[in-house]
C-alpha cells in the first residue's frame, strides 16, 4: 500500500506480534487510526492472544483496557436489544433474521471478538412488517426523531423501517424487509434469501445462510454504504470467508448464488480486496470465475485507484485532496446505484441544503 | 524544573500551540493540545505554569484542537472544539475558547478512560486519605474543593474521581477549578493568595473563573490516595452547618447514580462502588458558612 496509514492498519491487523517493533510515534497514529475505524477492540485482543498485550507501552495497555470495557458494554446492550425485541416478537409467528454484527455476535463468530457496534438490525418478510412495526410500537419502541422528508425517503424507496428506539434504552433498531433500497440498480429476490434462512440455535431468531451473509456483507460495503474507513467491513468479509471456506463446497454454492441473486459485481469487488488487502485465500478458480464479473478496465483502475483511500483512514491531522476527491466520487457512486437520477438529484441536493444549514444528518446515508 | 511548561515562553508556548501541539501531561493521562486561530498562550502559561509537558514522541490519550473557523472570523469569530477529527460541541463565542477547551478535556476523559470508575466527584487528600464529594452540579463541589485545598488540602480533582481497578485507590487529576457565578468572589474573599483566571462572562454554566490548582498538588499527581469518605455536600442559602451520617445504601445510590461510567463499567462497576461504600464513612453536608464547612471536614480527621 502506497501510503503508510493504511499499511500501519494492516500490520496490526495481519501481524499483531510485529506490533512489539513500533516506535512511541507509530502507536500515537496507529492508537488513533484504530479508534477511527473502530478497530481497536480487535486488535487490542489479539494482542492478547499473541500474548504480547503485557510488552506494550503502557499508554497502549491502558486504552486497550478502556476500550475493552466500553465495547463489551455496547455488545451486551445489542445482545439485550436482540433479547427484547425476541420477547416483543412472541406470539406473532413472524419469522425474525439478524443481520450483520449482531448475526455474527450471537452466532458466535471467532473474527468478531472485539467488534465494537451500537445498531441491532434485523429482517422481517415484507408481508409482516406492518404488524412488526405494530407490536414494537406496542411494547415501547419509538421512531427517532424525524421530518416528513426523512419519513416519505424510508417508506418509499428504503428496505428498512426509519430507525427505531425503545423509550427506555439506548440501541437504534433497524427493521429491513430486504438487503437493498426498493430503488436500488440491484435488486435481489427476497424469496430467495428466506428459503436459505436458517435458524440460530439457542434464540428465537434466523441467520442468512452462509453464503448470503457474505452476499449481504459484499453489497452493504460495495454497493450501499459509504466506504469511508469501513476497513472493519472488509474484515468481516475475510472473517466471514475464511470461516466458511471450512465448509465443503462454500466456495462453489458461493459463485453460484452471486448469480442467482444477482450480486455477482459485488462479489467481484469483496474477493477483490479482501485478496488484495487481507490476502484472504480464495481458491485461484474462484478468484478466475469472479473475473467475468469485473467492471470494464477503466472503471477498474478507477475503483483499483479510489477504494483504499475510502477504506482507510486519513491521518487525523493531514487531509489529502486525493482522498477527499476520492471518498466524495464513491459517496456520489453509492448514491447513483443506489437510486435513480430523478430521485437522487433532489435527494441530493435537500441534503447539501440540510448540511449547509448545519443541521444534522439524520439518515446516514 | 525545565520540563515544566513555565520553562517555556509565551513565545514558544505559543508557537507549540500553533504548530506541532503542546505535550501536556494532566494528572495520569497525557494530551496534545493545539490551537488555530486564536492566541491562548498567555492564559494558558497563568493557569497551566505548574504542570508538566508530556513525552513528544506520546503515544497521547487525547489530541484535541480548538480552532477560530477561518470564514467566521472577521464577522463573528467562533471556537470550534475538535476531537480527532470529531466536533462534539457547538461552536462557541471565540472569547470562550479556553473554557471550551477545558470542558473538551474533561468530556474526552469521560468518554474514554473506562479503564477506571469515573465519579462524578470532587476530592482532596491528606496523610494518604481522600475525602470524595460525590454531587449535581450546582450542590457547590468545586468551591468547597477550591475552600480545602486552600486549607491544606491536596487537590486530586475537582470533577474526577477516578477510582483504579488495580487497587481501588484514587487515582488524582488535577485540574483549574472552573468556579461559577457567586462562588468566584467567595473564593476571591476566602483565599486572597489564590489565582484565578479572568472571569469568562455568560457561558452556558454562568460566569467562569478558573483557579490554579496548587502546584504542590499538580507535582504529585502521581500519588493516589485512599478513599475514606464519603461526603455529599449541598450549599444551602443561610443554612447552620450540619455534618450528618449517611446510612450505607443511600450512600451507595448516590455514589452510583454521581457517576459518568458506572453502567458501562456493568458489574465490575457495581462490585467496586460496594467495596468503596463499604470501605468509607458517609456523611452529608449541609452548609452555607464555607469556613464553618472547612472545619466540619477538617473535624473527619480526628
Amino acid at each position: 500500500m502506497s501510503f503508510p496509514e493504511a499499511s500501519l492498519l494492516l500490520r496490526a491487523v495481519r501481524s499483531p506480534e510485529d506490533l512489539r517493533e513500533l516506535t512511541n510515534p507509530q502507536w500515537d497514529l496507529l492508537l488513533r487510526l484504530l479508534w477511527k475505524c473502530r478497530l481497536i477492540g480487535r486488535v487490542a485482543l489479539s494482542c492478547d492472544a499473541a500474548g504480547i498485550s503485557g510488552s506494550l507501552p503502557q499508554k497502549v495497555q491502558q486504552q486497550f483496557e478502556s476500550a475493552l470495557v466500553l465495547i463489551d458494554k455496547q455488545r451486551q446492550m445489542v445482545a439485550w436489544e436482540a433479547n427484547r425485541v425476541g420477547w416483543a416478537m412472541q406470539g406473532l409467528e413472524v419469522p425474525v433474521v439478524l443481520l450483520k454484527g449482531a448475526a455474527y455476535m450471537l452466532s458466535r463468530f471467532d473474527f468478531q471478538r472485539g467488534r465494537l457496534f451500537a445498531d441491532l438490525d434485523v429482517m422481517v418478510p415484507v408481508d409482516d412488517l406492518a404488524r412488526v412495526e405494530e407490536r414494537l410500537k406496542q411494547r415501547g419502541w419509538r421512531f427517532t426523531k424525524l421530518n416528513a422528508y426523512d419519513e416519505r425517503y424510508y417508506r418509499v424507496w428504503s428496505h428498512e423501517l426509519p430507525p427505531m428506539r425503545h423509550f427506555e434504552r439506548e440501541v437504534e433498531l433497524d427493521v429491513h424487509h430486504t438487503i437493498l433500497p426498493l430503488t436500488s440498480r440491484l435488486t435481489p429476490d427476497r424469496e430467495k434469501l428466506w428459503e436459505r434462512t436458517q435458524t440460530l440455535p439457542g434464540t428465537p431468531f434466523r441467520t442468512l445462510a452462509p453464503e448470503d451473509m457474505v452476499l449481504h456483507s459484499a453489497v452493504h460495503l460495495f454497493h450501499d454504504g459509504e466506504l469511508a474507513d469501513a476497513v472493519r467491513d472488509v474484515l468481516d468479509l475475510d472473517g466471514l470467508m475464511r470461516l466458511f471456506s471450512q465448509q465443503a463446497g462454500f466456495w462453489d454454492t458461493l459463485i453460484l448464488r452471486a448469480g442467482e441473486l444477482g450480486l455477482s459485481r459485488p462479489l467481484f469487488y469483496a474477493l477483490r480486496y479482501c485478496d488484495r488487502f487481507l490476502e484472504t485465500p480464495v481458491p485461484d478458480h474462484v478468484m478466475a470465475s469472479s473475473q467475468k464479473n469485473a467492471p470494464t478496465s477503466p472503471l477498474r483502475l478507477a475503483m483499483d485507484a479510489m477504494v483504499p483511500r475510502a477504506l482507510f483512514p486519513q491521518h487525523p491531522d493531514r487531509s489529502n485532496v486525493a482522498t477527499g476527491v476520492s471518498r466524495w466520487l464513491l459517496y456520489t457512486r453509492a448514491h447513483w446505484l443506489r437510486m435513480p437520477p430523478s430521485i437522487l438529484l433532489p435527494h441530493l441536493a435537500r441534503k447539501g441544503l440540510r448540511r449547509i444549514k448545519g443541521r444534522p444528518d439524520d439518515h446516514g446515508n | 524544573m525545565n520540563n515544566r511548561l513555565d520553562g517555556l515562553t509565551d513565545g514558544q508556548l505559543s508557537q507549540r500551540l500553533r504548530t506541532d501541539g503542546l505535550p501536556l501531561k494532566i494528572g495520569c493521562f497525557d494530551a496534545r493540545i493545539r490551537t488555530s486561530g486564536l492566541e491562548l498562550a498567555t492564559l494558558a502559561h497563568s493557569l497551566y505554569r505548574d504542570y508538566s509537558l508530556a513525552d513528544d514522541d506520546g503515544p497521547f490519550d487525547f489530541h484535541v484542537r480548538v480552532a477560530s473557523p477561518l470564514a467566521r472570523r472577521f464577522t463573528r469569530p467562533q471556537a470550534v472544539f475538535h476531537w480527532d477529527g470529531g466536533q462534539p460541541f457547538e461552536p462557541l463565542p471565540a472569547g470562550l475558547a479556553f473554557p471550551l477547551l477545558e470542558w473538551g478535556i474533561n468530556w474526552c476523559i469521560a468518554n474514554r478512560a473506562h479503564r477506571y470508575l469515573m465519579l462524578h466527584s470532587a476530592c482532596v487528600e491528606k496523610n494518604g486519605d481522600a475525602v470524595l464529594f460525590p454531587a449535581w452540579p450546582g450542590h457547590g463541589k468545586t468551591t468547597l474543593c477550591a475552600a480545602l485545598i486552600n486549607r491544606g488540602w491536596r487537590l486530586l480533582s475537582d470533577e474526577f474521581g477516578l477510582v483504579r481497578p488495580e487497587d481501588d485507590l484514587l487515582q488524582p487529576l488535577p485540574r483549574p477549578l472552573p468556579l461559577k457565578n457567586e462562588s468566584i468572589e467567595v473564593i476571591r474573599g476566602f483565599a486572597p493568595d489564590a489565582y484565578l483566571g479572568p472571569v469568562f462572562p455568560k457561558t452556558r454554566k454562568g460566569d467562569v473563573a478558573h483557579m490554579r490548582p496548587p502546584a504542590d498538588s499538580i507535582a504529585r499527581a502521581e500519588e493516589p490516595a485512599v478513599p475514606r469518605w464519603l461526603v455529599f455536600p449541598r450549599w444551602v442559602a443561610d443554612s447552620p452547618t450540619k455534618l450528618e451520617p449517611m446510612p450505607g445504601p443511600e450512600a451507595f445510590f448516590m455514589v452510583a447514580t454521581n457517576a459518568f461510567n458506572y453502567e458501562v463499567r456493568g458489574e465490575a462497576g457495581f462490585r467496586t462502588v460496594t467495596r468503596l461504600v463499604r470501605s468509607c464513612s458517609a456523611y452529608r453536608l449541609v452548609y452555607s458558612n464555607l469556613e464553618e464547612a472547612v472545619d466540619a471536614i477538617n473535624g473527619l480527621l480526628n
